[in-house]
């Protein structure tokens, strides 16, 4: 679905963000990007979605630029607007008559599990359901490829648990492909189908480790083998 | 209990002042022209209550439309200034020397050039360009303080710059221009009547005009009843952009909910 190749980004304070980042994802993969803080993962996830461009190497989409959805790490809600309007945000600015976009963003809502919340304002919100309605709107103008940075790193474990599994199953419902951006190497090897290790700035593609599917839970042997797969990987990644 | 505390509280200390104020003129026969007593003023103003409320309308009418025209400029200005640096770099200098020359400096000037047969028009230019400032330096900064993830992600679907700036940067930044706005009520107030007193005799009608008047017949309990309405209006102004801004901000922003 989308290929990054020899992709380089400097930015203007003369950081060398990234330098001949390759990797692809498929259809309805689901890929982490894992790597040190600082590594370049948040700039990739920016010139995947078309918000930055490189400075050298492309940024290719198979069968044209998909419908693409974006999570930040903080919510990035609008304080102003209940969670309906939050949730509708692409759809209105899609120009989408609005009683499809309400119909819409309510579906969305309800995907994530917050039925009955949709005339509720963010301050009136946890930490978890702000998330959630930060996905809903990701998932409200119905995108093929999903991107993720670090959605759930200010969340406390259990939100990030109960969070991750609903994840999984939008994934699973929808045919979506996901790429995600962590530094948890605990989350990547639960979540991911495919982990892409990152070297520490300027960040390249230290390893490409393919995780069997059959992981049906956090503390499932496979589990455990893909922590310690990733872990090495890692380890050698900033090593080098 | 707390809340009618808070109104009687600095009710009980102005009645003891007047009191005091009131006795300390009896006591020591102080001359009416130097300073009158509550009660004296309290008669002045009803018997000049019709002529006060004229002056009072005139004002108010200066200060309205110098404030409004003041928001318009401003919130348009600092529109203009989000949607190109270029722009911004060229003029904003100019603005905050329009800010900083002292307005008494300018006014004669205004009142020259657009005519004492349209004095009305001039007073509204000079109170305008008092109150023009606060507004359009808060809705600079508050158009410019927008989350970037959320311009990022109007990027990301397509979105046209009126789009970005109507779901985004102006609800952003509401509450900065409410609370140059706020500043702005009592700069126009102030600006309508150092106009006034620049415009002088014959031409202006307002409550600063007689003030001047006043002073310079001795009417000094009439002098104070005018003074005493223009601070009360000023407090008003202040009043009602404070429940404005408290009822536009009430449901998201903190500064609303915890004054509530």
């Amino acid at each position: 679905m989308i290929t990054l190749q020899g992709a380089a980004k400097r930015f203007a304070n003369g950081v060398q963000a990234l330098e001949d980042l390759s990797f692809t994802v498929k259809r309805g993969e689901f890929v982490s990007l894992l790597g040190p803080s600082g590594c370049g993962k948040s700039t990739a996830l920016r010139l995947v979605a078309g918000l930055l461009a490189p400075d050298a190497g492309a940024v290719r989409y198979m069968g044209g630029k998909p419908e693409i959805g974006f999570v930040f790490q903080d919510h990035t809600l609008m304080p102003w607007a209940d969670a309906l309007t939050n949730a509708r945000l692409p759809l209105d600015l899609k120009k989408l008559p609005r009683r499809e976009g309400d119909r819409r963003a309510a579906a969305a809502l309800a995907r994530v599990g917050l039925a009955g919340f949709e005339r509720a304002f963010p301050r009136e919100l946890s930490g978890g359901m702000k998330m959630r309605v930060s996905i809903a709107r990701a998932l409200a103008a119905q995108p093929q490829l999903l991107l993720l940075d670090e959605p759930f790193a200010a969340l406390d474990e259990i939100t990030r648990n109960a969070l991750g599994d609903d994840l999984l199953k939008l994934w699973r419902e929808d045919g979506l492909t996901v790429l995600f951006v962590t530094h948890s190497v605990s989350e990547s090897s639960y979540l991911a189908g495919r982990v892409l290790v990152m070297t520490p700035r300027p960040g390249r593609i230290a390893a490409d480790i393919a995780l069997p599917a059959t992981r049906d839970s956090r503390l499932a042997p496979a589990t455990i083998e893909a922590q310690r797969l990733i872990s090495g990987a890692l380890h050698t990644a900033i090593a080098t | 209990m707390k809340r009618l505390l808070d109104i009687l509280a600095p009710l009980a200390i102005a009645a003891l002042l007047l009191a005091g104020w009131e006795g300390a003129v009896a006591h020591w026969q102080v001359p009416a022209y130097v300073l009158p007593a509550p009660s004296a003023i309290a008669k002045a103003f009803s018997v000049n209550f019709v002529s006060l409320m004229q002056a009072l309308a005139s004002t108010l009418a200066v200060t309205l439309e110098a404030f409004v025209a003041a928001c318009v400029l401003g919130l348009a200005t600092a529109i203009a200034f989000s949607q190109s640096r270029l722009l911004e770099r060229m003029f904003y200098p100019y603005a905050v020397i329009l800010q900083v020359t002292p307005v008494v400096a300018i006014a004669p000037l205004i009142l020259i050039w657009v005519g004492f047969e349209r004095i009305n028009l001039a007073l509204v230019i000079i109170a305008t360009i008092v109150a023009f400032f606060p507004i359009l330096a808060g809705a600079t900064l508050g158009l410019k303080s927008a989350d970037f993830n959320l311009i990022d992600l109007t990027r990301l679907y397509g979105a046209s710059r009126a789009q970005t700036l109507w779901r985004i940067r102006l609800p952003t930044a509401l509450p900065y221009l409410l609370s140059g706005m706020k500043t702005a009520g009592g700069l126009a107030l102030i600006g309508a009547v150092v106009a006034e007193f620049v415009a002088g005799s014959g031409t202006a009608t307002g409550l600063a005009w007689r003030i001047v008047e006043s002073g310079n017949r001795l009417e000094i309990a009439t002098l104070f009843a005018a003074l005493a309405l223009l601070a009360l209006t000023g407090v008003l102004i202040f009043a009602a952009l404070s429940l404005l801004e408290w009822w536009l901000l009430r449901r998201w922003h903190e500064s609303a909910i915890s004054a509530s």
